[in-house]
């Protein structure tokens, strides 16, 4: 029985690639016993691997076969049936009539990839300054970033939206992404990064007189593409994903993003699970699509957030 | 590397103070000066001492709210602890096929609350699938109200919770795992010691530090549960509301038409409070054992 191998999670976006193997196959042949407790212990593996699959994976299948299944077709459960009999896309166009789904998964758009670009630039700017360099009240800016980390969003709601209807930007996508534009999760990894690059290129940078913003952007910045790339993934995700902020700032629906709207859509309009179902998959099929393309960047991400968030 | 310019560095970090000021130290200040107000989202208010916080000692709603947002953070720690470290586990050797697992295993984390909120009505409907197969298997004879009995909504969501948050803290104990020296699993392997009895010797103690945070992490969150109850119960958080979690209620009171932002912001500073009692308590609680 081989011991298990633990390999570093550094890239367990591509399993395929080679692993290293350490030892060559050993001379002398395993017994039997030994050999058939290792093949069922790979069996029993399997198989709760196919449980936890299930599990995870049952729910979205189940809502997918339910806004494919056809109007004369049950989408009840009883007795469950996963394979449309006859499967349409109506349900699809329905939910774009219904409501505004593409307008919303517009919205979302806007304010995701505004807070993705927000968090990678504001965020670069503040860490580098952190990380690289020497001033009075470093400490004091540090601590703020700190603190605003201690602050649950959901304790501050209410003053939040009291500020918002001050700046006059209530019910406006400016507003709904102005708190999520520069999140000091981002700025400790992009500090975290920097202080990980070597001080060398960079003072040498110095003595051929270039300025902190040249060394911020054409030496530091471009080494640190890895945290760039996560941050600017976790904060699409997050703008994306994010449902009881949206739904205090935006009053009027035509300023929905898709998280509120398809809880509106759900609510107020239809009791046909297949259009709901429908409006959901429209929600979540892109960010699947961007997970399982970069997912590499997911899993980094939850390492440097966690380990040091 | 000193700056050449004194306010270089704070041009640097202009954007990044900028916001968190605005829309963080600003607000929870103002939460705080609020918290002695009778002021309403309208605007005015007059300083009321502590009114507001002599008023949550006698809501119901309050007490209702922090009651089930205590028990979702007991439930829903300890799973999230242990059920996540498990599966990490089961992925952890490199078999074939095992990155299209993760990678599946961590697509609930990607989808939003609401989207989840929505599969889920749908699969604990009365109709819906689960209650289906309950009843395919004569499990139960009538549908469990999954949705429409406020106890079992609490629980509904709290399974919805653990779905949403295994893939995430499975990462997370991937990494850790990976830590974890090889020689030693080996040397107790040489001892004698089976699978499961190197888990608990070598693994689970080695983890602590990793189990601390993970339970830091889905306590705080926890406490915050908001969406999961919201969707599953269309907005209404059960009959008479009665499945409240305590940002529930502090949208309920402190939003909307004539919401009373000064009472709301008293509840809001509770949770606050609460939170933050929540990290000092779980890190103190493993020093304790620690020293145990």
């Amino acid at each position: 029985m081989s011991a298990p191998t633990t390999i570093p999670l550094a890239d367990p976006a591509h399993p395929s690639a080679p692993t290293p193997r350490e030892a060559p196959a050993p001379v002398t042949p395993k017994p039997r016993a030994l050999r058939l407790r290792a093949a069922g212990g790979t069996g029993v593996r399997y198989l709760l691997l196919l449980v936890v699959l299930v599990v995870t994976v049952g729910p979205f299948l189940w809502q997918l076969s339910t806004s494919l299944k056809g109007a004369g077709e049950s989408v009840f459960g009883y007795p469950p049936q996963l394979l449309p009999h006859e499967p349409t896309l109506d349900h699809y166009a329905s939910a774009a009539r219904t409501v505004p789904v593409l307008s919303y998964a517009f919205n979302s758009l806007l304010v995701a990839v505004g807070c993705a670009v927000t968090n990678c630039l504001f965020g670069s700017l503040a860490g580098y300054a952190l990380a690289r360099m020497r001033f009075r009240g470093r400490r004091i800016a540090f601590g703020i970033f700190l603190a605003t980390m201690i602050i649950p969003f959901e304790s501050i709601m209410v003053s939040e939206f009291l500020m918002m209807r001050s700046l006059g930007l209530n019910d406006t996508l400016v507003g709904v992404m102005l708190p999520l534009a520069v999140t000091s999760l981002s700025i400790l990894l992009f500090r975290n990064a920097f202080l990980g690059l070597p001080r060398e290129v960079e003072e040498a940078a110095v003595l051929d007189g270039a300025g902190e913003w040249q060394r911020y952007a054409r030496i530091a910045l471009p080494s640190v593409r890895g945290t760039t790339a996560v941050v600017a993934i976790f904060s699409f995700v997050f703008a994306w994903d994010d449902f009881l902020w949206p739904l205090i700032v935006l009053s009027d629906p035509a300023h929905y993003t898709l998280t509120v709207g398809i809880q509106y859509l759900s609510g107020t309009f239809t009791n046909d699970q297949r259009v709901v179902a429908a409006g959901t998959m429209i929600a979540v099929v892109p960010l699947l699509l961007l997970f399982f393309t970069l997912q590499r960047y997911f899993f980094r991400g939850v390492g440097e957030g966690a380990v040091k968030g | 590397m000193t700056g050449r310019r004194w306010y270089a560095p704070w041009l640097f970090l202009a954007p990044a103070l900028a916001v968190a000021v605005t829309f963080f130290l600003i607000p929870f200040s103002n939460t705080v000066v609020l918290s002695f107000t009778d002021a309403s989202t309208l605007g005015g208010g007059h300083f009321t001492g502590l009114d507001n916080y002599r008023r949550l000692l006698s809501d119901d709603a309050f007490w209702l709210s922090l009651r089930n947002t205590a028990l979702y953070v007991v439930v829903v720690v300890p799973l999230m602890v242990v059920l996540p470290l498990l599966v990490a586990v089961l992925v952890q050797r490199r078999i074939a096929g095992i990155g299209f697992f993760r990678a599946v295993f961590y697509s609930p984390v990607v989808a939003s609350m609401v989207v989840a909120g929505l599969i889920w009505s749908w699969l604990l409907s009365s109709d819906g699938l689960v209650n289906s197969l309950l009843r395919a298997l004569h499990l139960v004879a009538e549908p469990l109200p999954f949705l429409t009995d406020s106890r079992l909504l609490l629980f509904s969501a709290m399974a919805m919770t653990v779905w949403k948050g295994l893939g995430y803290y499975m990462v997370v104990y991937l990494a850790a795992l990976a830590n974890i020296p090889r020689s030693l699993l080996e040397a107790a392997e040489v001892d004698g010691a089976g699978p499961v009895r190197r888990f608990t010797s070598v693994t689970v103690p080695l983890l602590r530090p990793t189990m601390v945070l993970v339970a830091t992490l889905s306590a705080i969150a926890s406490a915050k549960v908001f969406a999961e109850v919201y969707t599953l119960s269309d907005g209404s958080a059960g009959p008479g509301g009665e499945a409240r979690t305590l940002v529930y209620t502090i949208r309920e009171a402190g939003l909307g038409l004539g919401g009373e932002a000064g009472y709301a912001s008293a509840m809001s500073l509770a949770l606050f409070l609460g939170t933050l009692g929540l990290s000092v308590f779980v890190t103190r609680l493993n020093s304790q054992e620690r020293q145990a």
